[in-house]
C-alpha cells in the first residue's frame, strides 16, 4: 500500500500518537482503568503495556477522583501523564480534581506552575450503553477557564491533536466519540501536530454554514452531499476545539454564507451551539445573517436504552438535511 | 498605652458593622476575654471579647449605627494608666496599622482602607434609577405583540437585508418580504435594487442619514481620580466630608442626565405685574381657617405656585411637549405632573404635584407647602418624588436673573425660573417700567424639538401674563 | 564555656529525640520559626479585623509544633501539599513572611501574585505545592508528586498535610490506597484538631483514631501528640526515612488543637470556652517547647527574648513590605489562566 495514503482507525491513530509521545519524551506515561493487559475498555491502549511496560502504562484502581488527582500531581511535578477515563460519564467522579485543581492550579499559584496533563474521555451515545455510559459532557468542561477542550473528528486529527495536547503546557481534555473509534482514514506516519484552537473547514459552500463537532462533522458532510443534488451548497466547519474557540473561522464562514446551523451531540440547551450562536450574533457576522440561527443538539433527556429512542435522542443525517434545507429555502 | 477596641471584621465582604448590644458600659472594669459587645451581621450575631483587661473608656461606638470595619469603638485603660476624658478619641494614631487605615489608599491598592469603605445602601429612600422611574411614570410603553419587530426601520427583516437596504438607501418598509412571516431577506433587497434600474444605488435620503454603523463614541475623558484632585491642594488646607447616599444619587443622576440627554435651551421674559396684582387680591380674599396655631388664612399663594399652575396648563395647551423619551416609543402623558425642585440640607429633591393641570391654585399651594416641609425632614415617600412629566426650578428668591437647569429624567423639559425684577421695557416706542421674570426652558431634544419647546414656552408666557386664565 | 556545652552534650543521651538529633542552633531556629508562625497569624488576624485583608482566613494558632515537627526532617527540595489552614506549613517549609503578607494583601509581590490569597498560599521554590481550598484536594496531588519522584528518580519525599475532616473524603481513601499499592514515597499527615469546622471527630468519624485508617491500606499508622515538637518530629523523621528507602507511605495522626475558630466567621458554638482556655493555658505548643529548651539548657530567658524581638521585627517588616508593594493591574486579570506563549 502507498505509505502516503496509509489508513488507520481512529483508535489506532490515538494509540500510535501515544506511542510516539512516549518514544519522544520519557516523561510521558499512561494511567487509567484497565488500560494494561486488557488494552482499555475500547482497545485504545491495546498492547502498549507490552511495549512500554507497567511502569509507563499504569493500571489504576477504580478510583477516578484519586487517579485524576495523581495525574495532576505528577504533571505539576514534571511528568506528562495521559489519563484515560474509561467513560466520559466518569468525569463526574473526577470533577473535583479536573475543575478545582487541574484548571486552577497555575492561576491560583500566580503562574508558578503549569499542569501539562492530558485527559481522555470516550464519549457519546450509539452503543446501547444507556444513560450513565453515553453522555457528551464536553460543554461542562468547556465552561472552565484553565482547561483546553478538544474533540477531534477524524483519525488524522485524533493523532495530531493528541500530540499537540501532550506538548501543551496546560491541561487538555480530549473527548473521543466512541462510534468514531472504528472510523478509518488517512493518518500520516511519524510525528505531526494539529493545533489546538483552530477549526477546520471540511467542505466549502456558499448557502449555509454548518458548525459541527466530533461525530456530527461526518453526519453534516453526509447531509451536505445529499443536498448537493438539490442545488444547496453547504459549508461544513469542524470546530475541533471548544475551548479556546476559533471564533474567526466561524465568523468568516457565516459572513460568506449568511446562514448558520449548529450541530452537536451534547444536550441542546446551554450547549456548544448556544455559544457558537451567541458568538456569531455578537460579531460583525450579525449584519450578514439572512436567516435565523438554528441549533440541532441532543434531546432534553438522559440517553435511553431502546435503540430507536437512543437514535432519536441525538441529531441524525435526515434531521440535518431537513434543517439545512428549511434554512436555505427560507422556510424557517 | 491604652488598648484600642475596634469594630472587627467578622465576616467576608463586611465593610461596616453595627453593634447590636454593649455588655459593658463606660467606666466598667473588664477582663481580657470578657464579652464586650455583640456585632450583628447579615447572618448572625457575633460576640466580641475584650482584647485587654482594665477600665472601659471613651465608648464611642454607638449601638445600631453603621461603623466602618477597623474603626475604634472604645479604649481599655490598664489599671496603671491615667485616663483623661477624650484624649484617646482624638489622639494620634496608636499603631502603625491605624496610620495605614487613615492614610490615603496606596496606589491601586486592592484593599480599600476601612475609613473609605462605603456604607451599604441606607434606609434613606432617594431617587431610584431613571429606568425604574420611567416605567412607573410611563404607562403603556411596552410594545404590544403586533408591534414586535416593527422597529423604526420597518417590518421584519434579516440583519443582512437591513444592512444591504441601509447601504442601498432603501427603506425596509418599502420592500415586500418573501421570507417566512413576510420577513425581508437578501433576495428581496437585491430584487428591489434591480427593479430601480441597474444604475448606482440612489443617494441616501435624509431619513436614512446615518448610513454606516455609527462608530463607537470615543471613550469619555475620565474624571480626575481622588488622588489627582487632592494633590492640587496643600495638605491640611481642607477637610474631607464623605458623601452620603443623597449626594451620591444626585451626582450619579445628574451625570447620567447631562451626558445622555441632548439638552436644548430657550429663554423668554414674562411680565409679572398683572400676576402680582392678582396674587395680592387672591390672598386678601382667603377665608380664615381654624388651625392648631389659631386662625390662619386658608391659603397664601406664592408666585411659584402660580408658575407651577401656568406650566401645567401650558403643557395641556401643547400636549406634544408633555412627553418622555424611551428608545422604543414616545411616551405622551395625559396629565401634567409638575416636579418642583426643593433645596434641602445637603442636597435637593423634586416632589411632584400630580395632575397640576386639574388642581386649583390654593390646592397646589397647600400641597406644595406640605411636600416641601416633609422633603426638608426627609419624610417623602418614593411615589411622591418619582416620575412626573416636567419640573420647575426657581432660584428667583436668591436674586438669580436667569439660569439653565438640568433635565431630571424621565422628564423631557424643565423650567428654570429667575427673579421677578423691575426692568425698563420698550412698549410702542416708549420706555416703561415693568416687573419682568426671565425663564429658561431646557428640553430633551429627542422628545421636544426647538419649535415645539418655543410653543410650550409661549403658552407659559401667555398664562403668566394673562393669569385670570388660571382661575377658570 | 566548653564545660557547659560538654554538659549539654553528655545529658543529651537521655533527652527526647530532637535533642539528640539536632544541634542547639537548629532547635533555637525551630523556636524562632514557631514564633514566626504564631506572630504571622496574629498579624494577619489583626490586619483582617482592621479590614486591610479581605476574604477570610483559617488560622492554625495552636498547631505550630505540628507544622514544624513534620517539616523539620524534610530536605529543601522535598515537597508538601498543604491545606486551607496552611500558613504554618508554608513558613515551616521556608517561606518568607513578607511575601506571604503581600499575598494576603493581594499584591503582585505575593507568592501567588495576589491571585491565591490565604487559602492558596504556596511557595513552589521551597517545595510547597500549595494550600488547597478543597478538603482532601491536595492528597491525590501529593501521591502524584510522589509518583513523579519515583519515575524521575529524584529521591524526593512528599508530605501531604490535611485535617481530620479530610479523612472522610473519598479522595483520602483513593489516594492512600494508590500510594500503598505502588509503595510511593509519601507521608500522609492528618492534623487532627478535633473539629471539621464545627463537627467533632467523634460525631464524624467511625474510628476512634484516624491513624487506624492506615490498617485498611497496609501502612503504618502513628499517633503523636501534635503539640509536642519532639514527638511530631520523631514520627516524621521515621516516616520520611521509610518513604525514602522505598518502603512506602505512612499515616501520621498529629493530635492538636486550634485556638481560633474554623474561619473568621466562627462563633465557637460547638465547643466551650473552658475547653479552649485549657488548651491555651496548659498545652500551648510554643510554651511547651520553650520550657523544654530552657529546662534542658539549650536557651536562656535572654535568648528567648531575643527571638521574640527578632520575630516582631520580621513581622513588622513583612507588613510594611506588603503595604508598599504594588497591586495587580486590572489589565492583567486573565494572566496565568493558561501558559503564556513567548
Amino acid at each position: 500500500m502507498d505509505a502516503a495514503m496509509r489508513e488507520l482507525s481512529y483508535a489506532q491513530a490515538i494509540q500510535e500518537a501515544m506511542a510516539i509521545a512516549m518514544d519522544m519524551d520519557e516523561r510521558v506515561f499512561l494511567m487509567g482503568e484497565d488500560i494494561g493487559v486488557y488494552g482499555g475498555a475500547f482497545q485504545v491502549t491495546g498492547d502498549l503495556v507490552e511495549r512500554y511496560g507497567t511502569d509507563r502504562v499504569i493500571d489504576t484502581p477504580i478510583s477516578e477522583l484519586g487517579g485524576a488527582g495523581v495525574a495532576v500531581g505528577a504533571a505539576v511535578t514534571g511528568m506528562r501523564p495521559i489519563f484515560e477515563f474509561q467513560f466520559s460519564d466518569f468525569a463526574t467522579l473526577g470533577m473535583e480534581q479536573i475543575v478545582n485543581q487541574a484548571a486552577k492550579m497555575r492561576f491560583m499559584l500566580g503562574g508558578e506552575v503549569s499542569v501539562p496533563v492530558v485527559m481522555r474521555f470516550p464519549a457519546g451515545s450509539g452503543t446501547g450503553a444507556a444513560a450513565q455510559h453515553s453522555q457528551s459532557l464536553e460543554a461542562w468542561l468547556g465552561h472552565v477557564p484553565g482547561l483546553k477542550v478538544i474533540q477531534p473528528a477524524t483519525p488524522h486529527d485524533a493523532k495530531g491533536m493528541l500530540l499537540a495536547a501532550v506538548a501543551d503546557p496546560d491541561p487538555v481534555m480530549i473527548f473521543e466519540h466512541k462510534l468514531l473509534y472504528k472510523m478509518k482514514g488517512h493518518v500520516p506516519e511519524g510525528h505531526y501536530i494539529v493545533p489546538i484552537g483552530k477549526a477546520e473547514i471540511r467542505r466549502e459552500g456558499r448557502d449555509l454554514t454548518i458548525v459541527a463537532t466530533s461525530i456530527m462533522v461526518q453526519k453534516a458532510l453526509d447531509a451536505a452531499a445529499a443536498l448537493e443534488g438539490e442545488g444547496i451548497d453547504i459549508e461544513v466547519v469542524d470546530l475541533r476545539t471548544i475551548r479556546p474557540l476559533d471564533r474567526q473561522t466561524v465568523i468568516d464562514s457565516v459572513k460568506k454564507t449568511s446562514r448558520l446551523l449548529c450541530v452537536y451531540e451534547g444536550v441542546k440547551t446551554l450547549g456548544i451551539g448556544a455559544e457558537v450562536s451567541a458568538l456569531v450574533a455578537e460579531s460583525e457576522a450579525f449584519d450578514y445573517l439572512d436567516a435565523p440561527i438554528v441549533r440541532l443538539g441532543g434531546a432534553e433527556t438522559p440517553i435511553p436504552y431502546n435503540p430507536d429512542l437512543e437514535k432519536a435522542t441525538v441529531p441524525q443525517v435526515p434531521d440535518i438535511i431537513a434543517a439545512a434545507r428549511d434554512l436555505v429555502k427560507g422556510v424557517r | 498605652m491604652p488598648t484600642e477596641v475596634i469594630l472587627p471584621k467578622v465576616d467576608m465582604d463586611m465593610a461596616t458593622g453595627q453593634i447590636s448590644r454593649w455588655f459593658a458600659e463606660e467606666g466598667a472594669k473588664v477582663k481580657k476575654g470578657d464579652v464586650l459587645f455583640e456585632i450583628e451581621t447579615d447572618k448572625a450575631a457575633m460576640e466580641i471579647d475584650a482584647p485587654a483587661s482594665g477600665t472601659l473608656r471613651d465608648v464611642t461606638g454607638k449601638e445600631r449605627v453603621d461603623i466602618p470595619v477597623g474603626a475604634p469603638v472604645a479604649w481599655i485603660y490598664a489599671d496603671d494608666e491615667v485616663y483623661e476624658a477624650g484624649t484617646t478619641q482624638n489622639g494620634a494614631p496608636i499603631s502603625p496599622l491605624v496610620g495605614e487605615m487613615s492614610a490615603k489608599p496606596t496606589k491601586g491598592g486592592a484593599v480599600p482602607p476601612a475609613s473609605q469603605s462605603v456604607a451599604p445602601p441606607s434606609a434613606l429612600p432617594f431617587l431610584r434609577s431613571s429606568g425604574a422611574a420611567a416605567t412607573e411614570g410611563g404607562p403603556g410603553i411596552s410594545p404590544t405583540r403586533g408591534e414586535i419587530g416593527q422597529s423604526p426601520s420597518g417590518g421584519r427583516a434579516t440583519p443582512l437585508a437591513r444592512r444591504l437596504a441601509r447601504e442601498a438607501g432603501l427603506a425596509i418598509a418599502d420592500v415586500k418580504g418573501s421570507g417566512p412571516h413576510g420577513r425581508v431577506v437578501r433576495a428581496d433587497i437585491e430584487a428591489a435594487i434591480a427593479a430601480k434600474g441597474a444604475g448606482a444605488p440612489e443617494q441616501p435620503t435624509a431619513d436614512t442619514a446615518p448610513q454606516t454603523p455609527v462608530e463607537a463614541p470615543a471613550a469619555a475623558p475620565k474624571p480626575m481620580s481622588d488622588d489627582q484632585v487632592l494633590k492640587l491642594f496643600a495638605e491640611g488646607s481642607y477637610e474631607l466630608v464623605p458623601h452620603d447616599n443623597m449626594r451620591k444619587t444626585i451626582a450619579r443622576r445628574l451625570v447620567e442626565a447631562k451626558s445622555t440627554i441632548p439638552h436644548f435651551y430657550l429663554t423668554l421674559d414674562c411680565e409679572l405685574d398683572v400676576l402680582l396684582a392678582l396674587r395680592t387680591q387672591l390672598n386678601a380674599a382667603a377665608p380664615m381657617k381654624k388651625t392648631d396655631k389659631g386662625e390662619a388664612p386658608a391659603y397664601k399663594l406664592s408666585v411659584n405656585d402660580m408658575v407651577i399652575k401656568a406650566m401645567a396648563m401650558a403643557l395641556m395647551a401643547v400636549p406634544d411637549a408633555n412627553a418622555s423619551w424611551t428608545e422604543s416609543a414616545m411616551v405622551k402623558h395625559k396629565h401634567a405632573d409638575v416636579g418642583v425642585a426643593v433645596s434641602i440640607p445637603g442636597g435637593l429633591i423634586t416632589p411632584i404635584i400630580r395632575h397640576a393641570d386639574e388642581k386649583t391654585l390654593s390646592v397646589i399651594s397647600n400641597e406644595m407647602k406640605d411636600l416641601a416641609g416633609r422633603a426638608r425632614s426627609r419624610k417623602l415617600k418614593p411615589e411622591e418624588y418619582q416620575g412626573g412629566t416636567t419640573a420647575v426650578s426657581n432660584l428667583g428668591m436668591f436674586g438669580v436673573k436667569d439660569f439653565a437647569a438640568v433635565i431630571n429624567p424621565p422628564h423631557a423639559t424643565i423650567l428654570a425660573v429667575g427673579a421677578g425684577e423691575e426692568r425698563a421695557v420698550v412698549k410702542n416706542g416708549e420706555i416703561k417700567i415693568a416687573t419682568v421674570m426671565s425663564v429658561t426652558l431646557s428640553t430633551d431634544h429627542r422628545a421636544v424639538d426647538g419649535a415645539l419647546g418655543a410653543e410650550l414656552l409661549g403658552a407659559f408666557k401667555r398664562m403668566i401674563e394673562n393669569p385670570m386664565g388660571m382661575l377658570v | 564555656m566548653a564545660g557547659a556545652s560538654k554538659a549539654v552534650v553528655d545529658s543529651r543521651a537521655n533527652l527526647p529525640f530532637v535533642y539528640r538529633q539536632y544541634s542547639p542552633e537548629q532547635l533555637r531556629e525551630v523556636l524562632h520559626k514557631m514564633y514566626l508562625i504564631r506572630r504571622f497569624e496574629e498579624g494577619a488576624e489583626e490586619c483582617y479585623t482592621r479590614g486591610l485583608i479581605h476574604g477570610t482566613m483559617h488560622l492554625s494558632i495552636g498547631q505550630e509544633a505540628s507544622a514544624m515537627g513534620i517539616c523539620m526532617p524534610l530536605a529543601e527540595d522535598d515537597q508538601i501539599t498543604s491545606t486551607h489552614r496552611g500558613h504554618g506549613h508554608c513558613i515551616a517549609k521556608g517561606a518568607e513572611v513578607g511575601r506571604m503578607f503581600a499575598e494576603f494583601f493581594g499584591k503582585t509581590t505575593g507568592y501567588c501574585k495576589g491571585r491565591g490569597g490565604s487559602m492558596h498560599i504556596a511557595d513552589v521554590a521551597k517545595g510547597n505545592l500549595g494550600a488547597n481550598g478543597i478538603v482532601a484536594g491536595g492528597i491525590p496531588i501529593a501521591v502524584g508528586a510522589a509518583l513523579s519522584s519515583r519515575m524521575m528518580k529524584t529521591g524526593k519525599v512528599v508530605v501531604s498535610f490535611f485535617g481530620d475532616g479530610a479523612n472522610n473524603e473519598g479522595a483520602f481513601h483513593e489516594a492512600l490506597n494508590m500510594a500503598a499499592i505502588w509503595k510511593l514515597p509519601v507521608v500522609f499527615v492528618c492534623e487532627n484538631n478535633g473539629y471539621g469546622m464545627s463537627t467533632s471527630t467523634a460525631r464524624s468519624t467511625a474510628v476512634k483514631n484516624i491513624a487506624e485508617r492506615a490498617a485498611a491500606y497496609s501502612m503504618p499508622g502513628v499517633i503523636v501528640n501534635g503539640n509536642i515538637f519532639s514527638e511530631v518530629a520523631e514520627a516524621s523523621f521515621k516516616a520520611i526515612e521509610r518513604a525514602r528507602a522505598g518502603e512506602g507511605p505512612t499515616l501520621i495522626e498529629s493530635k492538636t488543637y486550634r485556638h481560633r475558630g474554623h474561619s473568621k466567621s466562627d462563633r465557637n458554638r460547638y465547643r466551650t470556652k473552658e475547653e479552649i482556655e485549657d488548651w491555651m493555658a496548659n498545652r500551648d505548643p510554643i510554651t511547651l517547647f520553650e520550657n523544654e529548651l530552657r529546662d534542658f539548657g539549650f536557651i536562656d530567658d535572654q535568648g528567648i527574648e531575643a527571638i521574640r524581638d527578632a520575630v516582631a521585627r520580621e513581622i513588622a517588616d513583612g507588613i510594611e513590605f506588603a503595604k508598599a508593594s504594588p497591586a495587580p493591574e486590572i489589565a492583567t486579570l486573565e494572566n496565568y489562566v493558561y501558559t503564556e506563549h513567548a
